[in-house]
C-alpha cells in the first residue's frame, strides 16, 4: 500500500480519540463554566479559592512534591545500579517492577495498614529490635508513603530506559579527558538521563496530585485532597458543575507538566518506558 | 567489593519495599481471623469458600472479560492505527502521538470524569458498556508506544522486495510486517491487559449502579472491611502470574540458548 491510502487506516483511530478524548475533555470545560440553569459563569472556578478547597489542593501540592522528590532520590541510584548489572535476560528485571501490579492496588495499599498499624508488622519488627516505634498510619506521613509505594515504578522505569541508551564510549571520554567520577555524572550522565528523570517526575507527580484513593485508605478519611473535594462532588454532592470547575484548575497543573514533557522528551515517538 | 556488596543491599531493600504489602496479602489470606490486624492461626478456608462466593467470582468474571476484550480491541485499533501514523507526515503524526499522550498523561480522575459527563450528556446508560469503551480508551495508547518502536525498526525493503516478488499487499503485510511488529504487538496487549485489570478510578466513574469490577468491590468493600475470600483470589492470581512468567521467561532463555548454537 502506498503511503497516500495507508493513512487513512488511522479512520477508525482518530475517530475513537475525538469521540472518547477530546469531546469529553470538551464536556468538563463546558461543565465547569455552567452552572445549573446553563449560564456561563466563572464560579466553579473561583470556588477553589474557599479555604477548605484552598487547604486541600496546598496538602495535594505539598504531599505530591514530596512524594516525587523521594522517589527520584529512590529510583535514581536504583535505575542505575540495575543498568550496570550484567544479565542474559533483560527484560525481567523491568518486569519485576510491573509485576506487583497483579495484585490489586487497593488491596496493595491496604496492606500498608496492616504493616503500619500500631501493633502491626513493622512495629512488631522495630520492638524486636528495641527500635523506636512508628505511629504514621491516618497522617500525611502514611499518605507520602503510600505514593511512594504506587509510583515507584513510573520512576524507576523511564530513568532506567534513558540510562541504559547512554552509549559508555561518551562516559569512557570523559573519564579519560580527567574527570572523576562525580564530575562524570554531573556533566555527563545526569544531563544525557534527564529526559527519563522529567518524564519519571511527571508521571508520578500527576496522580500523586490527583489521587483520592491512596489518601482514603491511609488517612483515614479524616484528610482530604483535592481528588477526595471532586470525587466527593460527583459522587455525593452530584454536584457536576462544582466538580467540573476544580478539575478545570487541576487541568492547570497537569498541563504545565505536560508542557514540561514535550520540551525535554524530543524522541518521544514511542517508547513510554 | 563493599561497593557492590552496598548495591545488592539497596536493591533488597527497595524490592522489599515493593513486595512487603504482597506478602502481607498473602499472608492474610491464610489468617484464621477476619481482622487485617491480627493473626488467628492458619487456614485455608478462605480458598474454599472463595469457590461459593458467587459475588466474588462474578467481579472477577467481569474483570478478566473487560480486561480481555478492551486489550484485544485496543490491540486491533492501535495496531493498525501505528501503521497508518507510521506513514504520515511529521505535522499529523506529532498531532496524533500529542492526542495518543492525553489519556496517559492526564490524571485518571479527570479522564473518568470526562467519560462520565460524556456518556450522562448522550443518554448513554453507564454499564458494562461504558466501563469497556473506558478501558479500550485508555488502553489504546499503550498498544501504540509498544508498536511504534517495532514499526520504526522495521526496514521496508523487506516489505517491497515482498511485493515485488508478486505478493499481495494484504499477503506481504501478513507474512512479513506482521511477524517483526509482532512482540511489539504482544506486549501492547499485555501491558493493556494489566492496566485495564489494575484500573479502579476510571471504572469507579463510568460504571453502572449493577457491576462491580474486582476494584469497584473492594473499594466498597474497605470501610466495611474486607472479605478474606478477596485476599485468597488475589494472590491465586499473583501466583499465576508469577509462574507464567517464570515459564516464559525459562522459553525464551531456551529458545536464546538454540539460536545461538544454530550460528
Amino acid at each position: 500500500m502506498n503511503n497516500k491510502r495507508k493513512k487513512y487506516l488511522a479512520f477508525p483511530y482518530v475517530l475513537w480519540m475525538a469521540a472518547f478524548i477530546i469531546i469529553p475533555l470538551f464536556m468538563i470545560i463546558y461543565y465547569g463554566l455552567t452552572n445549573r440553569n446553563r449560564q456561563f459563569t466563572f464560579e466553579n472556578l473561583t470556588i477553589i479559592a474557599e479555604p477548605s478547597n484552598l487547604k486541600a489542593l496546598w496538602l495535594s501540592l505539598k504531599l505530591s512534591t514530596l512524594s516525587t522528590i523521594l522517589c527520584l532520590i529512590l529510583a535514581y541510584p536504583l535505575a542505575s545500579i540495575l543498568t550496570k548489572i550484567k544479565m542474559k535476560n533483560k527484560s525481567i528485571l523491568v518486569f519485576i517492577f510491573i509485576l506487583p501490579m497483579w495484585m490489586n492496588f487497593l488491596l496493595r495499599t491496604l496492606a500498608w495498614q496492616t504493616l503500619l498499624d500500631k501493633n502491626g508488622v513493622i512495629n512488631t519488627v522495630l520492638t524486636f529490635f528495641h527500635l523506636p516505634l512508628i505511629n504514621i498510619i491516618n497522617t500525611p506521613g502514611a499518605i507520602i508513603l503510600g505514593m511512594v509505594y504506587n509510583f515507584l515504578p513510573f520512576m524507576i522505569l523511564p530513568i532506567y530506559n534513558t540510562l541504559s541508551k547512554i552509549d559508555s564510549s561518551v562516559v569512557d571520554a570523559a573519564r579519560d579527558l580527567g574527570a572523576n567520577e562525580f564530575q562524570t555524572f554531573l556533566r555527563i550522565t545526569f544531563p544525557l538521563s534527564l529526559p527519563g528523570v522529567i518524564s519519571g517526575i511527571t508521571m508520578v507527580f500527576v496522580p500523586a496530585l490527583t489521587t483520592f484513593v491512596i489518601s482514603d485508605i491511609l488517612g483515614g478519611s479524616k484528610i482530604l485532597l483535592i481528588g477526595n473535594v471532586i470525587e466527593q462532588e460527583f459522587k455525593y454532592a452530584n454536584n457536576w458543575h462544582t466538580g467540573s470547575g476544580l478539575s478545570l484548575v487541576l487541568m492547570v497543573f497537569i498541563l504545565i507538566s505536560m508542557a514540561l514533557v514535550s520540551k525535554y522528551d524530543k524522541e518521544s515517538e514511542g517508547n513510554i518506558w | 567489593m563493599v561497593k557492590k556488596t552496598a548495591q545488592r543491599f539497596y536493591i533488597i531493600l527497595i524490592l522489599l519495599f515493593l513486595y512487603a504489602p504482597i506478602i502481607t496479602l498473602v499472608g492474610l489470606s491464610f489468617n484464621q481471623s477476619k481482622s487485617i490486624s491480627r493473626w488467628g492461626g492458619f487456614t485455608t478456608k478462605w480458598y474454599t469458600s472463595l469457590f461459593e462466593n458467587d459475588a466474588i467470582l462474578s467481579a472477577l468474571y467481569t474483570t478478566l472479560t473487560i480486561a480481555f476484550f478492551s486489550a484485544f480491541i485496543a490491540t486491533i485499533i492501535g495496531t493498525i492505527a501505528s501503521i497508518a501514523i507510521n506513514s504520515m507526515k511529521r505535522l499529523p503524526r506529532t498531532i496524533l502521538l500529542g492526542i495518543t499522550n492525553i489519556p496517559m498523561l492526564n490524571a485518571d480522575i479527570v479522564t473518568g470524569i470526562s467519560l462520565m459527563l460524556l456518556f450522562i450528556g448522550l443518554h448513554y446508560t453507564l454499564s458494562f458498556s461504558s466501563v469497556l469503551i473506558a478501558h479500550i480508551t485508555f488502553n489504546i495508547p499503550y498498544v501504540i508506544l509498544s508498536v511504534m518502536p517495532k514499526l520504526k525498526q522495521t526496514s521496508r525493503n523487506t516489505y517491497e522486495a515482498a511485493l515485488d516478488l508478486g505478493a499481495s499487499q494484504l499477503y506481504a503485510f501478513f507474512k512479513v510486517v506482521l511477524p517483526d511488529i509482532f512482540p511489539g504487538i504482544l506486549s501492547g496487549f499485555l501491558l493493556a491487559f494489566t492496566m485495564s485489570l489494575d484500573d479502579f478510578v476510571i471504572t469507579h466513574f463510568t460504571k453502572g449502579p449493577g457491576i462491580d469490577t474486582l476494584s469497584t468491590k473492594i473499594y466498597t468493600e474497605v470501610r466495611k472491611g474486607i472479605k478474606p475470600e478477596m485476599y485468597a483470589l488475589s494472590s491465586l492470581l499473583f501466583v499465576t502470574v508469577l509462574i507464567l512468567l517464570i515459564l516464559l521467561n525459562r522459553r525464551t532463555n531456551k529458545d536464546k540458548a538454540t539460536d545461538f548454537t544454530k550460528k
